[in-house]
């Protein structure tokens, strides 16, 4: 009875301490995200690795999933002799949801999962230590550096991705469905608003790259400085990245187009 | 890889970004940059709106002439005033044009068709278009056709 609630009480304590150095992290990294032998300049490499390499993988996801909202859409709207529709029906589904979701999902996979290697490694090898036996700052050097390119490409990515799938929409549904070019890019600007679809999509992407990187940095620091540490800490990077992005976007969604 | 090859790669991503940002504002989003202040409002009352929303279509023959801005109801007679915000290159509407609430195709979209009148002067800010015609609802049409089947 005594141990239950003691383990209880344990893990509950473990918990709570975790999320406190998670927030510890956010912190520092967001208020002093440079210092000594830390610069601004350590951004450039972190937002190529992040956000560059990235490029690829999400502009062919995007142009893909793009052509499949296509293709489907106008399989469901030829029935009802809507297919002039499939403009707005791709354009929105990409713009709202499938742009910053997707994007979030493949860069927690594709950035994240790195980002969390990375720095693991870093604290194993007792690089981490050696930087503050030096008098820098790791969350300084290493950790914010990567946060805020994680936090900058993700809406970047975003774009690339809703703009690749569109184009690969129009490639479908215009070049080779034969829907009416006008009738497609028409009702498109008719029905997407700037600020209600356009920005509040980026809205989602940039919420999503801050809960996808601080995760990975995260599980980077706070890691078992083991190899099967590294690999545990990289599994939580992409599922709890994940399970974070989809959680997060149905309350977003609420918050922005819930006000019927 | 060279600091300045590092440098010209990210600058290329956010240059790509920003600028299918701005093409997914311009022509997916059909953003308008030239200011929106140039539009005049005007109001109608209808006694039955059903199903338009606002940011409907204003059209004139067919031709997009401005949108709807806001829906109210009036308190007082129970009917619904909608105040159009019509684009200022637009102004040669006659006073007595009148308003009604069409529908795009069977069960499309609400929009609402002026068709012009014959007076001289013109709407301008403010003014109320009195000859309006109100939304056609399906279920009053099959009631009526009810009604009048029933005396045969």
């Amino acid at each position: 009875m005594i141990n239950g609630l003691a383990a209880l009480g344990r893990s509950t304590l473990k918990q709570l301490a975790g999320l406190g150095r998670a927030f510890m992290i956010l912190i520092q990294a967001v208020l002093r995200p440079w210092g000594p032998g830390a610069s601004p300049r350590l951004l450039w490499p972190e937002i190529y690795s992040a956000g560059v390499l990235s490029l690829v993988i999400v502009a062919v996801s995007g142009l893909f999933i793009g052509m499949v909202l296509a293709l489907q859409g106008y399989s469901i709207l030829v029935d009802f002799g809507s297919e002039q529709s499939l403009g707005q029906l791709v354009s929105l589904t990409l713009l709202r949801e499938l742009g910053p979701v997707v994007t979030a999902l493949l860069f927690a996979g594709r950035a994240g999962s790195a980002m969390t290697a990375e720095i693991g490694l870093m604290k194993t090898t007792e690089q981490l230590a050696s930087l503050s036996m030096l008098g820098v700052d790791p969350v300084q050097r290493v950790v914010a550096p990567r946060f805020w390119a994680g936090v900058i490409s993700m809406p970047l990515l975003a774009i690339v991705f809703s703009a690749m799938g569109i184009w690969g929409g129009h490639l479908v549904g215009v070049d080779w469905l034969g829907v009416d070019a006008g009738a497609f890019w028409g009702n498109m600007q008719a029905s997407v608003d700037f600020r209600i679809d356009v920005v509040n999509g980026l809205i989602k992407a940039f919420v999503f790259g801050i809960f996808v990187t601080w995760i990975a940095v995260y599980q980077g620091m706070d890691l078992i400085p083991t190899a099967e540490g590294i690999s545990r800490a990289t599994t939580r990077t992409v599922v709890y990245g994940s399970l974070a992005v989809l959680a997060l976007d149905f309350f977003l969604t609420a918050m922005m187009f819930g006000d019927y | 890889m060279s600091t300045r090859a590092l440098e010209v790669a990210v600058g290329g991503f956010v240059a790509t970004g920003l600028a299918l940002l701005a093409w997914l504002a311009i022509s997916v989003s059909g953003l308008d940059f030239s200011p929106s202040q140039d539009e005049y409002k005007v109001s109608a009352r209808f006694s039955n709106i059903a199903g338009l929303k606002p940011r409907a279509k204003v059209t004139s023959a067919g031709v997009t002439v401005g949108r709807v801005d806001s829906i109210r109801l009036d308190p007082q007679d129970g009917q619904a005033i909608v105040t159009l915000a019509i684009r200022g290159e637009f102004d040669q509407f006659p006073l007595d044009t009148s308003a009604s609430i069409l529908t795009a195709g069977l069960l499309g979209e609400k929009y609402i068709g002026l068709r012009m009148g014959a007076d001289f002067d013109y709407l301008i800010e403010g003014d109320e278009i009195e000859d309006t015609q109100s939304s056609l609802v399906l279920e009053d049409l099959i009631g009526r056709f009810l009604l009048n089947s029933q005396g045969d």
